[in-house]
């Protein structure tokens, strides 16, 4: 299992090097340059010299290779992503600094489409085809088929027009105070989570259903088990292996969901960071971003084909 | 003989299908006494398994529905006892072991753990306990490094393995009957016989009952005491095995000895099938089930259905010229 997690760590070096590639070039092609909006800013004139000034402070002047290269070996050699274009903050520490902040939120959405998709899955298959059934489904469509920054944007709205309410925006960070915390992060965990719990209840639903008509849940039944018994302990396990995967092809969607949920309810994790980044083109920090997430996906999904061995006895790593 | 163990009378079990509803079970009766064997004989779709199925309630309900009949089982009849009663029995008083010992374990949990629930379950004794308790039960149906087999997965298993590991389960909780519904269908045939013989063993060992499902008359001869033949959903003969092999009184039956290979025989004599289609149980034709297929049918075979009767007090025929057959 050892040389399996090594050998997958090494094969993420050409991943990861062929999406950094992506990532550093095609920033670039953004049009409006980080230039001309400094320049424009800082109400300096627009004149050639001006430009190829602040070009060459900033290092953009250089061939495009010659910059990934430097990238690249400040990340090998100083382990830094380089620094913020406008602050000139070291972009490591900044995405340090709101990592957790996004995977909180993350995990919260994970565990929301979790608890509320397999039990209500469950339920779904056991009482298939009856009314609970139906409406079960029903929400899941629904609850797919409402895009959260909609959501979002009406929880944050309506609830002032109605009752003069609205979430809280002044972020409060969990070693400040957790239960605060958790309660500002609740609402967009769960609408964040509110689709991906869509997809696993209709995904845990169908594999119930087919792990229900196997031979060996009958087996089960015939040594005089009692539904739920047969359900939690022989069907559960089996109709999971599937949800597994969903939860790591889903990780990327959370992110580009947590981009959006940050946006809109103010919370200062690696989503707004990105957001403000692309909106001054500041490079160093977007391209930084995408390869801490990059490396966070590629690493979740191996814990994900790690777990296939807790739950699959036949999985063997070699 | 007293009371027997099992009586089951009048036992009808429908399905309902997108072409109607099927009988697959019709009006069928048997008793079956304290450590006999019983086997019940037909080929696929006669109705047997599910005759089996019936018996524990483990039809899937809907589409099935047993619409009639008593299962008296020890005195009890378990067609009316509530969910939770017919659950105290099964695995604990009846055990069942399933055709395809491939996918009827398991995949995710231990051989061992699979054995021992029955005893956990019915015997609350702890998993711990009930686990050594399982080991012994592997040793017992000869299972290779039994000790160290109970922590095996079923993948890890050949096909004979996983049914030693099946009858292994059936046995937990020394069941009074054991129901093998075609326990050897999958295996190798080399296999198949020492399955068979391991099964007759380790139930007389036990004194238990055993139905023994099967489509084979020559598993039917070396190991029943006695046989049902079902054919179309019906018993179409019933009788000591003895009897039947000397003096089958059916001709499904005759065509079925006919059809297997036996070592008496003439070397190069040619086995015979029996002709056509098993029946279609949607539409049954109004006479006889088998007439279509029967050479011997007439006229009556096709209008009347033919009553299951005496032969001989033990012997039953359900064919109209039973008294004229001989094989």
């Amino acid at each position: 299992m050892q040389a399996y997690i090594i050998r997958r760590v090494l094969a993420l070096i050409p991943t990861l090097i062929f999406a950094s590639l992506i990532v550093f070039i095609t920033v670039r092609l953004i049009p409006g340059d980080i230039i001309d909006l400094m320049l424009s800013s800082n109400d300096i004139g627009a004149d050639k010299k001006s430009r190829e000034q602040l070009e060459a402070a900033l290092g953009l002047n250089q061939p495009v290779v010659t910059q990934y290269f430097r990238w690249v070996g400040a990340i090998l050699f100083e382990g830094s992503l380089g620094k913020s274009l406008w602050q000139n903050t070291p972009v490591m520490e900044e995405i340090l600094h709101r990592l957790p902040i996004t995977f909180e939120l993350g995990i919260m959405a994970l565990i929301v489409a979790l608890v509320v998709g397999i039990p209500i899955g469950v339920y779904s298959a056991v009482a298939q085809d009856t009314i609970g059934d139906y409406v079960t489904r029903s929400f899941a469509i629904l609850a797919l088929a409402l895009p959260g920054f909609w959501v979002g944007t009406l929880v944050m709205v309506f609830p002032s027009i109605w009752w003069g309410w609205s979430p809280e925006v002044k972020f409060t960070p969990f070693s400040q105070d957790p239960l605060k915390n958790l309660a500002q992060m609740a609402i967009p965990a769960l609408i964040l989570g509110k689709a991906f719990s869509a997809v696993t209840m209709r995904l845990t639903r169908t594999m119930m259903l087919e792990v229900m008509r196997q031979d060996y849940i009958r087996t089960a039944l015939a040594k005089g088990l009692a539904p739920r018994t047969t359900i939690i302990r022989h069907a559960l396990r089996n109709a999971l292996i599937p949800v597994v995967t969903l939860v790591g092809l889903q990780a990327p969607v959370l992110f580009g969901g947590a981009v959006i949920m940050e946006q809109i309810f103010v919370i200062p994790g690696m989503g707004l960071l990105l957001l403000e980044a692309v909106g001054q083109r500041d490079y160093p920090i977007i391209t930084g971003v995408f390869l801490i997430v990059g490396v966070a996906v590629v690493f979740i999904n191996l814990l994900v084909d790690l777990s296939y061995g807790l739950l699959d006895p036949k999985v063997r790593y070699r | 003989m007293g009371a027997p163990l099992l009586s089951v009378k009048n036992l009808s079990t429908e399905f309902r299908t997108e072409r109607g509803t099927v009988k697959a079970v019709d009006d069928v009766s048997f008793d079956l006494a304290a450590g006999e064997t019983l086997a019940i004989v037909g080929e696929s779709g006669s109705g047997k398994s599910i005759t089996a199925m019936s018996i524990l309630r483990l039809i899937p309900q809907p589409p099935g529905r047993i619409t009639s009949g008593e299962v008296v089982f020890d005195g009890q009849d378990l067609l009316k006892v509530d969910e939770s009663e017919i659950r105290a029995i099964r695995g604990n008083r009846i055990a069942m072991i399933f055709q395809e010992p491939m996918s009827s374990l398991n995949p995710s949990l231990t051989v061992g753990l699979q054995i021992a629930e029955p005893i956990n379950l019915h015997r609350k004794t702890p998993w711990a306990a009930a686990m050594d308790k399982a080991a012994e039960l592997l040793a017992r149906v000869r299972l290779p490094d039994a000790k160290s087999r109970v922590k095996s997965y079923p993948h890890q298993f050949s096909g004979g393995m996983r049914q030693r590991a099946m009858i292994a389960m059936a046995l937990a909780c020394q069941p009074q009957l054991i129901i093998a519904d075609e326990p050897t269908t999958a295996l190798d045939v080399t296999v198949q016989a020492q399955i068979l013989a391991l099964l007759k063993e380790v139930t007389r060992a036990a004194n238990s009952a055993l139905i023994l499902i099967t489509h084979d008359l020559g598993v039917v001869a070396r190991y029943a005491d006695r046989v049902c033949v079902m054919y179309g959903g019906r018993i179409v003969e019933a009788g000591p095995a003895r009897e039947i092999y000397a003096r089958p009184r059916h001709p499904y039956t005759i065509g079925l000895m006919a059809s297997i290979p036996r070592l008496d025989q003439e070397a190069g004599q040619r086995l015979v099938p029996i002709e056509g289609q098993p029946p279609n149980l949607a539409k049954l034709p109004p006479g006889c089930a088998f007439a279509p297929r029967c050479q011997r049918a007439a006229d009556i075979c096709r209008s009347e259905r033919p009553p299951l009767v005496q032969t001989t007090p033990e012997h039953l025929s359900a064919c109209h010229f039973h008294a004229q057959l001989s094989a």
